[in-house]
């Protein structure tokens, strides 16, 4: 099962990597040919380290809300791009390095959340504590509200980031 | 068709922008950071340049160029921070 | 053929504004971690508009014509505007952690949670 997925996976990147380059659909018969068996080496060698112990991204419905959550991700990098033109253009900036705990299990999501938080407004993850999954971010303008209270809230400085976090990889 | 002659000369003048940075820049995060913005620069520049002269390769090169220049942003970030290899 | 070059035109006038900025970004910011919020975000955005517009104009012609090459361009295009979004976001958070690891302080910062930790330890 794992040496299939890894062969079709390095056989789809060979097939997109070399398209146009001949008459069968787009594809020549040698490069055909060549990539099948490079897929095939690909995947007897590499079966264990691409998918690894943790089968959950196997499952197609995480996937299909993956999909999903393109849209408001990439609303919110508009959004943060504004935000910071706007930055530099006043210079006006009120910056931060605070801790969050957003209550995320596995690694998988906590990559994806940081992933995520880089890209969309006024965050950028700066470091991470392994043991409980908490994340240091520099938020680039902060509320005095939050800064009150030690374990912070974590909903107004990435909104429902970990929600979708959760969603997809928890 | 369009002309894409500016486009490209535009992003050169952010890539010279960019390069005084690294240049006068304080400190070595400073100058990884504005170098790490010139590596997507070039990348974006090769894509147009891509068409502009209607050769793929350059797209080629722009997919490995972007590759390895993430690599060299991880290996400079690992030497700036003080591990060992 | 016109709505095309028009849309491409928008495109190319979108990248080339946020990668302005953020090149001016790099200069106006007092520090590193506000710097790469400009670098990062600005430059990542407007090289995907810049990619866009040269996406729509290959596929344009391809489907017009059935050049090879264009299509080879688009394709390939795709790839890349792939291999830019994961890799910019990654890249940033290791320049991040490797700056604060080396004793870069966040400049007119209200609070230090990360320093905070290490005093602790």
């Amino acid at each position: 099962m794992r040496f299939l997925i890894t062969a079709v996976v390095a056989y789809a990147a060979y097939l997109i990597l070399t398209i146009g380059s001949g008459t069968v659909a787009l594809w020549s018969k040698e490069e055909l040919i060549v990539g099948a068996i490079f897929a095939v080496i690909a995947g007897a060698l590499l079966r264990n380290r691409f998918i690894g112990k943790d089968l959950r991204m196997l499952n197609p419905r995480r996937w299909f809300t993956f999909l999903v959550y393109l849209f408001p991700f990439f609303l919110a990098m508009a959004k943060a791009n504004i935000d910071v033109a706007y930055r530099v253009i006043t210079g006006r900036i009120n910056p931060a390095i605070v801790k969050i705990n957003p209550n995320l299990k596995n690694d998988m999501s906590v990559t994806m959340l940081a992933t995520s938080i880089t890209l969309t407004p006024g965050t950028l993850s700066v470091d991470v504590e392994p043991k409980t999954n908490e994340l240091y971010v520099h938020w680039i303008n902060v509320d005095p509200e939050i800064l009150k209270d030690m374990p912070r809230d974590y909903h107004p400085i990435c909104g429902s980031f970990p929600d979708w976090a959760r969603r997809i990889t928890g | 068709m369009i002309n894409w002659l500016p486009t490209l000369i535009a992003v050169a003048v952010c890539i010279i922008i960019i390069m005084v940075r690294v240049f006068i820049g304080p400190g070595a995060p400073t100058r990884l950071v504005a170098f790490d913005t010139a590596n997507t620069l070039v990348v974006a520049g090769l894509v147009v340049a891509a068409i502009m002269f209607n050769h793929a390769i350059f797209v080629d090169v722009a997919i490995v160029y972007a590759l390895l220049s993430f690599a060299m942003t991880l290996y400079v970030a690992k030497y700036i921070q003080g591990d060992k290899f | 053929m016109e709505t095309l070059n028009t849309v491409s035109y928008v495109f190319i006038g979108i990248g080339l504004f946020f990668n302005f900025v953020g090149a001016i970004g790099l200069h106006r910011f007092p520090d590193v971690y506000t710097r790469l919020h400009a670098a990062t975000k600005c430059t990542t955005f407007g090289s995907i508009f810049l990619i866009l517009a040269v996406i729509v104009q290959s596929a344009g012609i391809w489907a017009r014509e059935g050049t090879i090459s264009q299509s080879v361009i688009c394709i390939h295009s795709v790839v890349a505007l792939v291999a830019l979004l994961v890799t910019n976001a990654t890249g940033a958070h290791a320049m991040a952690r490797a700056a604060h690891r080396s004793g870069e302080k966040p400049a007119r910062a209200v609070v230090d949670d990360l320093a905070n930790r290490k005093e602790r330890e």
